[in-house]
């Protein structure tokens, strides 16, 4: 009986295609599949970011500045427990002796939070129009931070989701940026190998030899300043990759090195075929599964790079809203001190950098024929 | 060996003109040049330039010839050792930035101190205890210590130790010593301060060096030669520290290349979140106040830091692993 069954088991292993191998040994890496859902969630969040936001991330409130984190009290108004969280809203109350705003939750008023309510109107991909939103509490008088606000009487919440949309996207561009220059520049060194191989491996050398934070920031801080969001978020974008496309074309010159002297790239060439052809037609299929590794792994540099440079304040300025501009507001032992909610940003950036680190490695062992 | 030796040499200085010529390019950057927005700051406090002055100033730094020139006369003035005025300090760029470069570099060879220290055990045990409770509880710690951006963890240090002890990390001396001469009191009030930049720049490169160490380990034990030391006798850990750890040990001499450019971008950040008189936050300032020759100073003295380190680096692993081979 049991010979069968593993006759049936080797018969689908042996029809399985080279994706589908990849995809059943990543199925079996556990971190790196949760940190895939984790991944696309963060994405979920950053690309609906108005959706999931109770609150608008631009809009200020006077009357909750600094506020902490909303607690969330999952009971009904009798204090029997409930599936229905309920919210108090905050009474302001100032120290006479540090002057610092105390907030305490107004027990008289508690307000149930519901799903799909509507709330402040915006536009998504500036196509749909809508006014709902995935929870809040319906009711204008009573708002709901449960990230707390910041010195301006921000929602946290809504503002590190609206800050993910750029954070989150910077690296990606910027890997593409550095994939596209890796692949040209390592590849050809890979390809041709000989003299311009050894010069490419130099170039490469000194640009790792070259300490990246002072050259990122003296780069950005020279950019014009009269230039648009856009302008500058693209600028800081390739200054990230003009550093990180090193090791992705060390990856691509090993792989070309071994795969140059392969029958199919000969044949290739002896019909004739020109070098770039060559490279991105018939070498490149060859180790995607590898490249998408590495790339998956050059991200978080990416991410904590303009998380770096947006926190010293000579990259992204306010009020474009991204991870490092918000933790901008964390940089003194003051505001810490009193609303370490503020730190709450670098949470996200850590657990996306774990998430893409993660996942990385499991792409790369999976995509390893080798491995067990 | 001195064929290579001259071979490393040779590149350590093109890499080093290259970064002069970048350094000289950020100096360059910012539209209109160093001396009219000089000129502007000094009028706008009332101070009255003549056009004699402005001729002479002009003069000195080379600014009525062509930009290949003004980068000669730069890198020649850079090389005996002047290296400009910062218009922001009023000072000559040299004054500022001995100091502050002395105790950068006493950040960055302590924090590669601690990284080896801390490093070197974590990775031999993890890598002769694999699959334990330790060794998964390290290499989740070093995932993390990987993700978390140096001046986070300089945050977050910073929060706890004020929340749950009452002091300010900040800075690198306490207020009495700030402005007093070196002295042997001085230099113990530094050490106390020393350990938080210390352990936040050292903290990624620990985790990266913690893998990389266990990874080498983990080849080295499954060979041969190490069963066969086994059976002829010799005790577990004479087996261990002999041989495998010897030939585990390169990676330390070897990433020591690429360490220290992370090591100073590291505390180049850490720095300014700290408040520590370093390069890190004048190099900032530099930037964001466009006093270009400070800043440009700094990034060429910072990279000269590095490439150094890397020169030396390499001659280390050449001598201590006799596969290398003298290209």
């Amino acid at each position: 009986m049991n010979n069968k069954n593993d006759d049936t088991y080797e018969n689908e292993i042996y029809a399985a295609s080279q994706k589908e191998l990849i995809w059943m040994r990543f199925k079996k890496h556990k971190l790196a599949m949760a940190a895939g859902i984790i991944l696309i969630l963060m994405y979920t969040l950053a690309i609906f970011a108005p959706f999931f936001s109770p609150h608008d991330p631009y809009q200020r409130s006077v009357s909750y500045k600094q506020a902490p984190p909303q607690e969330l009290h999952f009971q009904d108004k009798e204090g029997n427990f409930s599936l229905q969280p309920i919210v108090y809203p905050y009474n302001k109350e100032i120290d006479m002796e540090t002057f610092k705003d105390i907030y305490m939750e107004d027990k008289s008023n508690p307000t149930s939070v519901k799903l799909f309510v509507e709330g402040y109107e915006y536009e998504l991909f500036g196509l749909f129009k809508s006014d709902i939103h995935l929870f809040g509490t319906g009711n204008k008088n009573v708002p709901i931070h449960i990230f707390g606000t910041d010195d301006l009487g921000r929602d946290l919440f809504a503002r590190i989701i609206h800050g993910a949309r750029i954070s989150l996207s910077i690296g990606l561009i910027g890997v593409a940026v550095s994939l596209f220059l890796g692949i040209l520049i390592g590849g050809i060194g890979g390809y041709f190998g000989g003299k311009i191989d050894l010069f490419i491996q130099r170039v490469i050398e000194l640009v790792r030899s070259i300490p990246q934070l002072p050259l990122w920031m003296g780069l950005s801080a020279a950019l014009p300043s009269n230039w648009s969001a856009i302008q500058i978020y693209l600028a800081i974008t390739i200054i990230l990759s003009l550093m990180s496309w090193t090791s992705l074309a060390r990856v691509v010159r090993g792989r070309f090195l071994s795969l140059r002297e392969e029958e199919f790239v000969i044949a290739a060439r002896l019909m004739g075929r020109n070098p770039l052809e060559i490279i991105f037609i018939h070498m490149l299929p060859s180790f995607l599964s590898h490249i998408i590794a590495s790339l998956t792994l050059a991200i978080p540099g990416m991410i904590l790079g303009e998380t770096a440079l947006s926190f010293l304040g000579i990259g992204l300025q306010a009020p474009v809203i991204s991870w490092g501009v918000l933790l901008q507001k964390a940089q003194n032992l003051y505001t810490i001190a009193n609303a370490p909610w503020m730190m709450l940003p670098g949470l996200f950036v850590i657990i996306t950098v774990l998430a893409f680190n993660f996942l990385g490695d499991g792409i790369r062992d999976a995509a390893d024929p080798y491995s067990k | 060996m001195s064929k290579y030796i001259i071979h490393r040499l040779l590149f350590m200085i093109v890499t080093l003109i290259v970064i002069s010529v970048i350094s000289f390019v950020i100096i360059q950057l910012p539209p209109g040049d160093y001396l009219t927005s000089y000129i502007t700051q000094l009028r706008s406090m009332g101070t009255e330039v003549s056009q004699e002055q402005i001729d002479y100033l002009r003069q000195q730094y080379g600014l009525d010839k062509p930009i290949y020139v003004q980068y000669f006369k730069w890198m020649g003035n850079f090389l005996q050792g002047d290296m400009g005025f910062s218009f922001a300090w009023n000072r000559p760029v040299n004054e500022l930035v001995w100091e502050r470069l002395g105790l950068t570099l006493i950040i960055s060879i302590s924090s590669l101190l601690f990284t080896w220290i801390v490093a070197f055990p974590i990775g031999i045990y993890t890598a002769l205890r694999q699959h334990s409770f330790s060794d998964y509880f390290f290499t989740f710690l070093s995932f993390i210590g990987v993700a978390t951006p140096n001046f986070l963890l300089a945050l977050v240090l910073m929060y706890v130790s004020f929340k749950y002890f009452g002091i300010n990390v900040g800075g690198l001396f306490s207020p009495q010593y700030a402005e007093a001469a070196w002295s042997l009191a001085k230099v113990k009030d530094l050490l106390s301060h020393l350990w938080i930049p210390v352990v936040v720049v050292g903290t990624a490169g620990t985790a990266g060096l913690v893998r990389i160490m266990r990874a080498n380990l983990l080849d080295e034990l499954g060979k041969p030669y190490v069963t066969t030391a086994k059976s002829k006798g010799i005790p577990n850990y004479k087996v261990i520290l002999k041989y495998p750890v010897r030939i585990a040990l390169n990676p330390f001499i070897s990433t020591l290349g690429w360490q220290l450019p992370k090591l100073i971008s590291g505390s180049t950040i850490t720095a300014v979140v700290l408040s520590l008189p370093t390069t890190g936050p004048l190099l900032l300032d530099a930037l964001k106040s466009q006093d270009m020759y400070l800043a440009g100073s700094f990034i060429m003295l910072l990279s000269v830091l590095t490439v150094v380190g890397t020169f030396i680096s390499d001659i280390l692993l050449a001598l201590v692993d006799p596969r290398i081979r003298y290209i």
